[in-house]
């Protein structure tokens, strides 16, 4: 497939039902999209409009019924179970809505995680920068039940980036924060892009967190229906309530 | 809500199956005990009913006390004489003599005995084929003449004898070949377990049992309108005073008085067996259910919001336990049905052969294991089921909420170490406490393991952290990330895995234990052995084949008087009455002074060729219990009647490992006075050249006519002595393999229930990057972990039982079984990964969409 340095992910025609016969529901009816490598896309959409599924697609959690998906230049849709593992380990990391840290490793432990599964050794200095980054220096020997929300939140994304992916995953990360936290866990995202060069695809449905995008893709009824670049939190909102009345 | 619980069952098919199986196998352990034994019963009492069908009366010879089967002595026998005078009486329709031998061997073609699985060899005349008395049935050729023999069908069929051929008859003397004239089989079509049976004419029998002029019973049938009671008197008022009389029902319940009290005992056994299997079951029942109930938390506090009352909460779980342990009690009675047919096959395949004639399945067999297998399941329903009704409502609303600590929780830190504590004091009274009863010894010694488990098993969980540190080592180091993330998840709940680990924990400490004990016998026997025949001049000892049963002394004799051979020690054995309690005595000839080497207290070697008529050994402990000295006098009673007065000459210690001898020891030429047809319980054999394969040879030859009787070599002689205790370990081991299959499937469950509970965990380690491998990797190095906890605590546990129950018994000393204990370890890590295998396959093939799912 025609991947160039500056692409990360490439998905052409991606169609996904669920069930069969009159029950069938179709999640995705033949979306295309291209992540630029080192920009924070964003992917919006009213719940139902098909968008948790297009990421678990792009992140190789799910097959497309038809369709190709690419990462780092690598057709994904045909490995075999083992082999997107891999791929998963090395090429990508996740950020979920509620942490889903290991309640009996610490927070370095967890963050090391990753590269445990992998059998390799973090990097000391990619992994003090990173534990900087995310400003958990002091926190690393706590146990996630001795965390804040936010705090493990941190914790979560230091995880995904350690590995150093292609792509980070984010699944409605601020979903389960307050709003002062989920700012700080936007403004840590955000500067992952910018400091440390990383890819990122956020999933929300926040006006707010998808201001932080340096595009925005919306979703309705398994389509994509409209798609901003660096908008401001009034201008998504705008199209957010366009595509509703449409 | 009732109809919730069973909807909640009907909803968690899979758990709700892997917890009744906990009971399932206890269960079907006790109805498959009470078929079993019931059928066994069932079959004896129809040999031993058939056998007397025709008698009215049984006159037979009285011994002076009751004697046990295979003692080395029988009943005294009765004249030939008597029979006319019976015949004479009024009442008496017909009466027939008949003398029988219960270890008459048949000879195959390979010239060894015929025995099937430690079954008797019945041997007995046949006065007439038409007799009423004659419980048989010809199946093929005629009734025995002079110097004939009739076989029983199964071993005609099994060594392929056919009528006509000559068959090997071993009996007092050596063997003689006789005609086969015929093939027969018990009246009523039922099995005799692996018995031969050998009929002869009653002249033959007589001379190859050594019971010429004599006869062991005379079997009566009443004259037409005499009833036997009047027949009993009649008889009754001409018998010398070393006969008796019985009508034939009594005489067949006294000929099953013995086999009874076999079963009773195999009954009592296996029923243990079945208690254990079940006692591990229902901690695999408490452990289960207080998984499922702590996941369910939230659904008991929304219910408590609903208005449920705890009555009703409390209610509904027992409710589950209730219908959960019904179904499993039924399935349970059934699989004991197959289980009664594999236990058969079980004794039949380490040797010990029953009759069999069908199952018999008693109305008392369903009724007890469904009311235990219900019971059980209730009882340990019970705690988990109290905790569920402290759940607040509040939990429903509540994220993360956890079940709350029961109200005695509180008390585990005290409770748990008195428990076993109290558990060892019972455990200790019952070993060492004076006066008990061996009834009261095995109540005392059960209820102090019951609570040394329950004990150990509550106080287990502080062990976890440390225990789990050091155990899970090894998967930390083989298992790469998986090992060390199994570790962490093995003591993230401590109970949980303490009670998990506990179920294995009853099991292994029980095997230890069993191990520990047989370590102990066998060492301190071998040392006995070894200490006996330190610097004596015993080459070879000579036993029957089976190594224990006591042989006509035909064969010592025959050894003795073979070229080369420089002496022969016999060791008469039998029962003999003193002090008004039968006990086992021996009797020796001279050459013992040179050929056993025993430890005296007072005396020297030379007693055992100065004892003559009246001598007497004791050892001391018996010494002790009688305040006997040199000189004391010894009053003896033996089968006969005779009283024979003898004088202590020598008193010594035995060895840990057991004496030699019997309680009281006199000489060969007393006992062969007073008891009719003596057997050796063993010989020692000193001969020239000592151990060689030449008077090896020699030996053999000599003994070519006696196939019971096995020559061994010291080393040999010991190997023999203990083989028989191999078999017997290997039947506790089965027994208790089965409630190691217990705790394994206790594992199988708490991995399941774990493996559901932490399905997000588990995806989002998908997600990020673990293999199914990896995944089922660390399910299983958990498991093997828990396994591992349970063997350690057991095997400890076992170690401890086993040197106190040692501690009780003289004759054996400690010593620790190395190779067991490695065995039993690695038996526990391949319990681990057989318990992981389903439990994780089911793990690794969750979706990693899970983790992303909310709830």
């Amino acid at each position: 497939m025609e991947a160039d340095n500056a692409t990360v992910v490439v998905a052409r025609e991606v169609t996904r039902r669920y069930g069969e016969g009159e029950t069938a529901v179709d999640a995705l009816r033949g979306v295309s999209v291209e992540v630029p490598r080192g920009k924070l896309t964003a992917v919006m959409g009213p719940s139902g409009s098909g968008k948790s599924t297009l990421m678990h697609i792009l992140a190789g959690l799910d097959k497309p019924t038809s369709g190709s998906v690419a990462i780092a230049g690598k057709e994904i849709t045909t490995l075999s179970d083992s082999d997107l593992t891999k791929l998963r380990r090395e090429h990508i990391g996740f950020v979920f809505q509620f942490f889903n840290l290991l309640p009996m490793l610490d927070a370095g432990e967890n963050i090391t995680l990753p590269l445990s599964i992998a059998g390799e050794k973090p990097d000391p200095g990619y992994y003090d920068q990173l534990v900087a980054a995310v400003g958990l220096g002091d926190r690393l020997s706590h146990r996630p039940a001795e965390l804040s929300g936010g705090q493990q939140q941190r914790v979560a994304i230091a995880r995904a980036l350690v590995s150093r992916p292609d792509v980070v995953f984010a699944d409605e990360p601020t979903g389960n924060l307050d709003s002062h936290t989920g700012h700080e866990i936007l403004e840590l995202l955000r500067h992952s892009v910018e400091q440390l060069g990383q890819t990122i695809v956020m999933v929300t449905h926040e006006a707010r967190a998808a201001a932080i995008a340096d595009r925005v893709l919306y979703l309705a009824d398994g389509l994509i229906v409209r798609e901003l670049a660096g908008a401001t939190q009034h201008e998504i909102n705008e199209a957010m309530e366009e595509i509703a009345q449409a | 809500m009732i109809r919730l619980a069973l909807e909640g069952l009907l909803t968690r098919k899979l758990r709700t199956a892997l917890t009744a199986l906990a009971i399932v196998l206890g269960v079907a352990m006790i109805s498959g005990t009470y078929v079993l034994t019931d059928s066994i019963d069932s079959a004896f009492d129809q040999i031993f009913t058939d056998i007397r069908e025709g008698s009215s009366v049984v006159v037979s010879g009285r011994s002076a006390f009751d004697l046990s089967e295979g003692s080395g002595v029988t009943e005294p026998t009765l004249d030939e004489p008597l029979l006319d005078e019976v015949r004479g009486l009024p009442g008496v329709a017909e009466a027939e003599g008949g003398v029988d031998n219960d270890s008459t061997s048949l000879i195959g073609d390979d010239g060894k005995a015929i025995v099937y699985g430690g079954a008797p060899n019945l041997g007995f005349s046949i006065a007439k084929g038409d007799s009423p008395f004659n419980p048989l049935r010809l199946v093929e050729g005629s009734w025995p003449g002079p110097e004939e023999v009739v076989i029983d069908s199964g071993v005609a069929d099994k060594e392929d004898f056919a009528i006509g051929d000559e068959i090997g008859v071993q009996v007092e003397g050596p063997v003689e070949r006789l005609r086969i004239s015929g093939i027969v089989e018990f009246g009523s079509d039922l099995s005799i377990g692996g018995a031969t049976l050998a009929g002869f004419d009653l002249p033959t029998a007589q001379r190859l049992f050594d019971k010429e002029g004599r006869l062991d019973e005379i079997a009566v049938a009443a004259a037409p309108g005499v009833s036997d009671e009047q027949l009993l008197t009649e008889i009754r008022a001409i018998l010398p005073p070393s006969a008796q009389a019985l009508s034939g029902q009594a005489q067949a319940r006294e000929d099953a008085a013995e086999t009874n009290e076999f079963i009773s005992f195999l009954r009592g056994f296996l029923l243990a067996f079945a208690g254990i299997a079940l006692f591990v079951g229902a901690f695999v029942i408490a452990n289960s259910l207080s998984i499922t109930i702590a996941q369910r938390t939230r659904e008991f506090a929304t219910l408590r919001t609903l208005g449920a009352s705890r009555r009703q909460v409390l209610r509904s779980i027992v409710v589950e336990a209730l219908v959960v342990g019904a179904v499993a009690s039924v399935l349970g009675l059934f699989l004991g049905l197959a289980l009664a047919t594999g236990l058969f096959e079980l004794f039949e395949a380490v040797g010990f052969t029953l009759p069999n004639t069908g199952l018999t399945f008693e109305t008392r067999t369903a009724v007890v294991a469904l009311l235990v297998g219900i019971l059980v399941t209730l009882l340990a329903s019970l705690r988990p089921a109290l905790r569920a009704t402290r759940v607040p409502p509040i939990a429903a609303v509540r994220e993360g909420a956890t079940l709350p600590p029961g109200r005695l929780a509180r008390f585990r830190g005290i409770g748990a170490p008195l428990t076993a504590i109290a558990g060892f004091a019972a455990l200790l009274y019952g070993l060492f406490g004076s006066g008990l009863g061996t009834t009261q010894i095995l109540v005392w010694m059960g209820l102090g393991a019951l609570l040394i488990f329950l004990g150990v098993a509550l106080f287990s969980s502080r062990l976890i952290r440390p225990l789990v540190g050091l155990l899970g080592w090894p998967s930390t180091r083989l298992g790469g990330a998986a090992g060390l993330l199994a570790r962490d998840n093995a003591r993230r709940n401590p109970e949980r895995t303490a009670s998990t680990a506990a179920a294995l924990m009853i099991g292994l400490a029980l095997v230890t234990l069993v191990a520990t004990l047989a370590a102990g016998i066998v060492d301190s026997f071998k040392g006995a052995v070894n200490d006996l025949w330190k610097g004596s001049a015993t080459d070879y000892a000579l036993t029957a084949q089976n190594n224990f049963s006591p042989i006509p002394i035909e064969a010592a004799d025959e050894v003795a008087a073979t070229p080369g051979v420089t002496a022969v020690m016999n060791v008469r054995t039998g029962e003999v009455r003193a002090f008004g309690n039968v006990i086992f005595a021996t009797a020796v000839n001279p050459p013992a002074q040179d050929m056993i080497i025993v430890d005296w207290k007072e005396g020297s070697q030379q007693v055992f060729a100065d004892l003559g008529r009246d001598g007497a050994l004791v050892d001391d402990g018996y010494a002790d219990d009688h305040r006997l000295s040199i000189g004391s006098p010894v009053e003896l009673t033996f089968p006969s009647g005779e009283t024979r007065a003898f004088r202590v000459e020598g008193i010594f210690d035995p060895p840990t490992g057991g004496s030699p001898f019997g309680r009281v020891t006199i000489s060969q030429e007393a006992w062969d006075e007073e008891v009719e047809r003596p057997r050796n319980l063993y010989s020692f054999v000193d001969i020239e050249g000592g151990e060689s394969e030449q008077s090896r040879a020699t030996l053999e030859r000599a003994l070519a006519d006696f196939p019971n009787a096995k020559v061994s070599t010291r080393d040999e002689f010991i190997d023999n002595q203990i083989s028989g205790l191999s078999s017997i370990l290997n039947i506790l081991y089965v027994l208790l393999a089965l409630s190691i299959l217990v705790s394994l499937f206790g594992i199988v469950n708490t991995l399941v229930l774990t493996v559901f509970e932490r399905t997000r965990e588990i995806g989002m380690l998908r997600a990020i990057g673990m293999t199914r491998r990896q995944v089922r990797r660390m399910i299983r190095h958990e498991s093997v972990i828990t396994s591992l906890i349970g063997a350690a605590i057991g095997i400890v546990l076992g170690l401890v039982l086993g040197a106190l129950l040692i501690a009780r018994v003289d004759f054996i000393d400690f010593s620790f079984p190395t190779a067991q204990v490695v065995v039993f370890a690695f038996a526990a890590i391949l319990v681990g990964v057989l318990a992981a295998i389903f439990p994780a396959r089911r793990a690794a093939r969750l979706n990693p969409l899970e983790a992303l799912h909310y709830e």
